[in-house]
C-alpha cells in the first residue's frame, strides 16, 4: 500500500519535471512576446528594446510602476507605462498606458483583468472607441487635471452599467501619467545637465587658454 | 468493437454528463460565457479523461483499495498540469480566458467518478472509449451551451455577428443567465431522449 503510493508519486514527480522542463523556455518567450506586443502596441514606433531600459518609477504611497522608454535613434518618442489597480470590480486590473513625449495618449492595452464578461471587460476597447470622444481616452492631454468619469463632474463616458471598472481603469491611466510626468520631469533636467556639462567642456578650453594669457 | 462503440455513444447521449448525470456543474457554469471558452474547458477535460481513464485502467490491479482515491487524485493531478503548463506555453490567450478552472479539473467529479466508476472496472480500450464518449459529450455540451449564451448574449456564435450586439440580453453572459440556459437545455434534451 505504502509501496505502490509512493512509486506512484515518484513517477509522477519525474514526468512533472520533465514536462516543466521543455515547457519553462515556451511559457517565458510567450510572457515577453505579450508584453512585447502590448508595449509596441502603445507607442510611437521605436526601434529599442524599451524591455532592457525599462526603470521603475516611484509614484507616491510606496508604489512604483515599471516605464519603458521607447526610442527611435537617439530620441525618445515615447512611453509606455505598466500601470494597474486594485479598485476593480472583481480585482486587479493591470494596464499598459503608452504616452507620446507631448502628454498625449497615444494608446492602452489591457495586460489583466477579472471583470464581468460583458460589462467591464468591454474596458479592452471602449476607451479608444475614434467615434465616441466622450468615452475615448486616446489623445488626451491632461491638461485639464487628471481623467475622471463623467458621474464624478469628469469628462470621460464610463462603461454603460460598469462605473466601478470604469473610475479603477481612469486610476490606473492617471497613475500611470503620474509616473509619466515625474519621468519626463526627471530626464527633462538630466538632458540639461548633460548640456551643461558639455557647454562647460566647451567653455574650459577658453577659460585656460585666458588662464595661459595670464601668465 | 461494436461493444466500444456503443461505450462511446453511452458517453455522449445514456450518459452524457451535463444533461443527464449534471456532474462537473462549477466548470460547467461558469466559464461557458462564449462557445469558444466552453469548448476549450471541454477540451482540455477530454483529455484529462482520457489519459486519468487509460492510466487507471491499466494501474488497477497495482493499487489497492485503501488508497485508490489518493492515487487517482494524484494521476488526476499529473494530468491537469501537464495540460496547464502546455497550455500556458502554447496557446497564452486561452489559459488566461479559462485562468483557474483548469487548475481546477482535479477536483471536477467526472474525472473522479469515471475512474472510480469505469475505468477502475474495465480494461484499457473500454477506458479508452469511455473517456472519449464522456469526453465528447462533456465538450459539445459545453459548446452548446457557451453558443446559446453567446447568442443571446452578444448576437454571435464563436465571435462571427448572427445578429447586433445591442439586441442581445446580458443577463445570458452573466451567471444568471448560465443557470436558465442550462435548465432549458436539460429540459429539452430530456424531451428528446424520452420520445
Amino acid at each position: 500500500m505504502f509501496l505502490s503510493l509512493s512509486v506512484i508519486c515518484l513517477t509522477v514527480a519525474v514526468l512533472l519535471a520533465q514536462v516543466n522542463k521543455m515547457t519553462a523556455k515556451p511559457i517565458a518567450e510567450a510572457k515577453a512576446m505579450k508584453l512585447q506586443n502590448a508595449i509596441s502596441e502603445v507607442v510611437p514606433p521605436f526601434d529599442n528594446d524599451p524591455v532592457a531600459e525599462a526603470y521603475l518609477m516611484p509614484v507616491g504611497n510606496g508604489d512604483s510602476l515599471l516605464v519603458y522608454p521607447a526610442k527611435k535613434g537617439n530620441d525618445v518618442v515615447g512611453y509606455a507605462i505598466n500601470s494597474s489597480s486594485n479598485n476593480g470590480f472583481s480585482g486587479k486590473i493591470q494596464i499598459m498606458v503608452g504616452f507620446d513625449t507631448e502628454d498625449r495618449i497615444v494608446n492602452y492595452a489591457v495586460l489583466q483583468h477579472a471583470e464581468t464578461p460583458g460589462l467591464g471587460s468591454k474596458m479592452t476597447e471602449w476607451f479608444k472607441n475614434p467615434e465616441k470622444q466622450s468615452q475615448s481616452i486616446i489623445g488626451r492631454d491632461f491638461s485639464q487635471g487628471t481623467l475622471t468619469v463623467s458621474k464624478d463632474g469628469g469628462d470621460v463616458d464610463a462603461i454603460t452599467a460598469s462605473t466601478i471598472t470604469s473610475r479603477a481603469f481612469l486610476e490606473a491611466v492617471n497613475k500611470a501619467y503620474l509616473a509619466y510626468s515625474d519621468t519626463k520631469v526627471e530626464t527633462v533636467t538630466g538632458a540639461t545637465h548633460t548640456k551643461k556639462a558639455s557647454e562647460e567642456e566647451h567653455k574650459s578650453p577658453e577659460i585656460k587658454e585666458e588662464e595661459k594669457n595670464h601668465e | 468493437m461494436n461493444k466500444n462503440l456503443k461505450i462511446l455513444i453511452n458517453g455522449i447521449i445514456k450518459d452524457n454528463p451535463i444533461f443527464v448525470l449534471l456532474l462537473g456543474m462549477c466548470p460547467t457554469l461558469a466559464t461557458t460565457s462564449s462557445a469558444i471558452n466552453g469548448m476549450s474547458m471541454g477540451l482540455a477535460t477530454m483529455f484529462v479523461l482520457i489519459c486519468s481513464n487509460l492510466v487507471i485502467s491499466l494501474l488497477k490491479n497495482l493499487i489497492p483499495d485503501m488508497v485508490r482515491i489518493p492515487a487517482y487524485i494524484v494521476v488526476i493531478a499529473t494530468f491537469v498540469t501537464i495540460i496547464e503548463m502546455v497550455m500556458n506555453a502554447y496557446v497564452p490567450a486561452l489559459a488566461d480566458s479559462l485562468g483557474i478552472f483548469i487548475p481546477l479539473i482535479v477536483v471536477n467529479c467526472i474525472v473522479l467518478g469515471r475512474a472510480e466508476a469505469f475505468a477502475s472496472k474495465n480494461g484499457m480500450f473500454a477506458s479508452i472509449f469511455d473517456g472519449i464518449g464522456i469526453g465528447l459529450g462533456f465538450t459539445l455540451s459545453l459548446t452548446l451551451l457557451g453558443a446559446t449564451r453567446e447568442l443571446m448574449g452578444t448576437g454571435k456564435i464563436f465571435s462571427i455577428n448572427i445578429y447586433p450586439e445591442q439586441f442581445g440580453s446580458l443577463i445570458f453572459v452573466l451567471a444568471p443567465g448560465a443557470f436558465i440556459v442550462l435548465g432549458y437545455l436539460i429540459a429539452i434534451f430530456n424531451k428528446l431522449q424520452h420520445k
